[in-house]
């Protein structure tokens, strides 16, 4: 049984298949990526299978248990956290303060207790401040933990949800766009941190553009094209995909490449 | 300094200066409400400073403590317990109304509310048997001197009103410090700046906006049952709806996002006014003036735009 089934998910906008039945599931310890050119639908699915849309068709299941339909915030309790391909971070609040924020379903003080400050909530607020340091330092932002998150520039945004999302202690990992406005040392840097959260046996889902890096980590690459999925498979089955190649670089595309490899 | 002890410092030391320079019993009647706004405006900056939810209702919770006091002394209640039983009223109010109003946002939100203060208002006017209707009714003497007297401390009504509603807006202060930088207060804050990400992250978004509704509903109901207290006479335009709007606009001038914006938002507030009657007639022409220059010049509010001013000061300072 793999971590997370995803089976004939779909949503319509206006007419609009913008997710078609799309099935794949992801395994603990892998990164599972989704592919394809823009307006393919992938965030979408992400949106589908985060709770943040509900689902016209399909099932979403984690660990056997169906859960299409649940909430965002029931779906966290089951162990998903995400980030946002167009940042979704908390602006007014300090880098720390974001990452914390993340400790939520961690934290057990009741109101009463954070209202009077009572040791039972401090307690929390310091435990979740050293989880959420540690989350910093992993990501490289540990030296602007106490910088407003306003301050940050995009790619550090980029990892500061990475972070926020990890101290949430998730079993699965979606992320948008890990890399996107990262320079190519800070894409190695994701590329290696990815890396080791899949080796810790969270099962990670990536949509990405950067397709180095998406070769690279990869075990699994699920390829949408206006909202269907047109291929699926290992990372060398996919780099030589005709109908991958097509959607990518049109049919005309397509054949100046095979021109180049002959 | 811990946020919890800076913001008692703070707090406790503005009660004693206040107590130290004021010449006469008009000076502590006008403090005496300078901090019962505090109290309120307080709970406006737990709603709309941290979560972000804009309320044009809160004047109807501020009237439930106010007739709590007034009504249910004539059966028997203690002044004293009749405020926990408005503020308890209150909050229920505010949780079982907010679950179905709390869905909407903006504007949408501040129209709902609107209605729900509306509706407070008109029970109390229409209701005359139960709350003397648009003549308002009579509260029940308390005075807090005899409690002050109790510990061997000898001094005027309004002196003793002044301590006394100084004290407890000095708890309302530490408590939203208090939950501002808890757990519970990161996850109000979150919903605040992006609703999407909290539930993300396991924020129960609803549920987080219905329990900051139903704290600020219940500082509005203390605030309220001590106004009746203190002036010893109740009508409903405490229900009405500029009340809230000044509540807000309290909130909003001295600076939603912290607890030290209620503070100088309900001193300015209410003291310029005391100090306008000097112009009569052009009284509201002059605070209209300060309310539209200081939110064009600082749109965040007073508190949090001197101290980036003073933020950007130091950091020049110390470049030199």
């Amino acid at each position: 049984m793999n971590r997370l089934e995803i089976e004939n998910l779909g949503i319509s906008f206006g007419g609009i298949k913008a997710v078609d039945s799309v099935s794949f599931s992801a395994a603990a310890g892998e990164v599972t990526s989704i592919i394809g050119p823009n307006g393919a639908g992938k965030t979408t699915l992400f949106n589908l299978i985060s709770g943040v849309y509900a689902a016209d068709t399909g099932h979403v299941r984690i660990e056997g248990a169906d859960v299409t339909g649940e909430p965002p915030h029931r779906l966290a309790r089951r162990g998903m956290a995400r980030t946002f391909q167009n940042l979704q971070i908390f602006p007014q609040m300090t880098a720390l303060d974001n990452v914390m924020t993340g400790c939520h379903l961690r934290e057990t003080s009741n109101l009463l207790a954070d209202l009077l400050g009572l040791p039972s909530s401090l307690r929390e607020t310091a435990k979740s401040r050293g989880l959420a340091l540690s989350a910093l330092e992993r990501v490289g932002l540990a030296n602007l933990a106490a910088r407003p998150a306003s301050e940050l520039s995009y790619g550090q945004l980029k990892r500061l949800e990475i972070a926020r999302a990890l101290v949430t202690g998730c079993s699965i990992l979606l992320l948008d766009e890990p890399a996107a406005g990262c320079n190519a040392v800070e894409t190695r840097e994701v590329d290696d941190l990815i890396h080791a959260i899949a080796d810790e046996g969270v099962c990670v889902v990536l949509i990405e553009h950067d397709m180095r890096m998406v070769m690279r980590i990869s075990s699994h690459i699920v390829v949408l094209d206006q909202g269907s999925k047109i291929a699926e498979g290992k990372p060398e089955e996919i780099r030589d995909n005709e109908r991958v190649i097509a959607a990518y670089l049109g049919a005309h595309g397509a054949a100046e490449a095979r021109a180049a490899h002959a | 300094m811990n946020p919890t002890l800076k913001a008692l410092l703070i707090t406790l030391a503005l009660v004693v200066a206040g107590a130290l320079i004021f010449p006469s019993s008009y000076y502590f009647r006008v403090g005496s409400l300078i901090w019962i706004n505090t109290i309120s405006v307080t709970g406006i900056v737990v709603l709309l400073g941290y979560v972000g939810l804009v309320s044009l209702g809160h004047a109807g919770f501020f009237a439930i403590g106010a007739y709590a006091v007034a009504v249910l002394p004539g059966y028997g209640v203690p002044s004293g317990a009749a405020l926990f039983v408005g503020a308890a009223a209150a909050g229920l109010l505010a949780m079982v109304i907010g679950r179905p109003i709390l869905r909407l946002s903006g504007y949408y939100l501040a129209i709902a509310t609107l209605g729900l203060g509306m509706l407070i208002w008109m029970v109390l006017t229409k209701e005359s048997w139960l709350t003397g209707g648009p003549d308002g009714m009579v509260v029940a003497g308390f005075n807090p001197r005899h409690w002050f007297a109790l510990v061997g401390i000898k001094m005027k009504s309004t002196e003793a009103w002044y301590w006394l509603t100084g004290l407890v807006a000095t708890i309302g202060v530490v408590l939203a410090v208090n939950l501002g930088n808890s757990p519970w207060g990161r996850a109000l804050r979150a919903v605040h700046d992006s609703d999407v990400a909290a539930s993300s992250l396991g924020v129960d978004v609803a549920r987080a906006k219905v329990v900051a509704f139903a704290i600020s509903a219940v500082y509005a109901a203390v605030a309220g049952s001590l106004l009746a207290l203190a002036n010893g006479y109740i009508t409903p335009d405490t229900a009405g709806f500029m009340h809230s709007v000044e509540m807000v606009t309290m909130a909003v001038l001295g600076g939603a996002t912290t607890v030290y914006g209620a503070i100088v938002g309900s001193l300015i507030l209410t003291a310029l006014p005391q100090v306008l009657t000097f112009v009569a007639e052009y009284e509201h022409i002059v605070l209209g003036g300060v309310m539209v220059a200081t939110m064009v010049a600082m749109r965040r509010g007073l508190v949090p735009a001197l101290g980036d001013l003073a933020h950007r000061l130091a950091m020049r300072g110390r470049s030199k």
